[in-house]
């Protein structure tokens, strides 16, 4: 396996999607290529980075807007019934 | 938290045959937090004209569905409008989801639309769902250094948010879209491909796209050298 197929397999790999003779292949490239390595190891550092970042908070008055138009809504709905 | 609304107000209960699917489910008051196991069932009551079954849908997603809406349009307007849009129009087309796929994953392609009109409005001529020209992929070799073993701990979280927020920010929508439903909402490669209408290559080849150009957006941040 070269550098080029690494980076088209880098997705499955990551996600554990690939078969194992086609993992073996990459991950002997691994062991040879630290280009590959670093660019392997900073993209599931890059995915790590941004699935532990704080969840955006929903503010309480955006909420209660929300909950506001579909009372609204809801009200509208059960006196067209 | 805010106090559920719906009750606060004092809305009229829903009828005692959608409610007793509810209460059946879990004679408790029903929290956000529960699996998903009973997604079914409440969207059968709701279907049914179950107002606390629909509200409990609503307590499980909105905080997703914002900050899904924040992170495609990156302005808190267009994401609180994204999701009163999603659901309000999913309350209204309730009757036409079929169940064919997780109300989740029904309730997120809304929103996604809605995200992505909200784009196109702002920037008609760059938001497109089409593929766009392949790049020189030889790019993505570029700029290879060691970032240490934990990275983002070098920033203070404030500065790490505005840093992620900026560079999601940067990647092409057709990307950016793919990145948060796949990584950061961590729906899979199928549902993903069914809520934007494309193929599973397609978004496989979007992701690989999408993860290696934030991989160099943040090269510039976190990079060893950067620390010494």
């Amino acid at each position: 396996m070269n550098c080029k197929k690494v980076i088209l397999e880098l997705t499955s790999y990551l996600d554990g999607a690939l078969d194992a003779s086609v993992r073996l292949d990459l991950e002997q490239h691994l062991f040879r290529c630290k280009d590959c390595r670093l660019v392997v190891d900073t993209t599931r550092k890059t995915i790590q980075i941004f699935c532990n970042s704080e969840p955006v908070p929903l503010p309480d008055d955006v909420r209660e807007r929300l909950h506001a138009a579909l009372i609204e809504r809801f009200r509208r709905d059960s006196k067209t019934i | 938290m805010v106090p559920c609304l719906f009750s606060a107000i004092g809305f009229p209960r829903p009828s005692l045959g959608a409610h007793r699917i509810v209460s059946a489910i879990d004679p408790k008051p029903l929290a956000s937090t529960v699996v998903r196991d009973d997604e079914a069932q409440l969207v059968s009551a709701a279907k049914a004209g179950g107002v606390a079954a629909f509200e409990e849908l609503v307590n499980r997603y909105e905080r997703k569905i914002f900050r899904l809406g924040m992170n495609i349009t990156q302005n808190r307007e267009d994401a609180e409008d994204v999701m009163q849009d999603a659901f309000l129009k999913s309350f209204q087309k309730l009757d036409q989801f079929q169940g064919n796929s997780r109300f989740y994953t029904w309730l997120v392609r809304i929103a996604v639309n809605e995200a992505l009109m909200k784009l196109r409005k702002r920037r008609p001529s760059q938001v497109s769902l089409d593929e766009p020209l392949t790049g020189d992929d030889d790019s993505f070799f570029r700029e290879i250094e060691d970032w240490g073993p934990s990275p983002e701990q070098r920033f203070a979280q404030t500065e790490l948010n505005e840093i992620l927020t900026h560079v999601i920010g940067e990647l092409d929508p057709i990307f950016r879209v793919v990145f948060l439903l796949r990584d950061v909402e961590g729906i899979s490669t199928e549902e993903t491909a069914q809520i934007l209408g494309i193929s599973v290559a397609a978004v496989k080849s979007r992701l690989l796209r999408a993860r290696l150009k934030l991989r160099l957006s943040l090269n510039k941040y976190f990079r060893r050298s950067e620390s010494q």
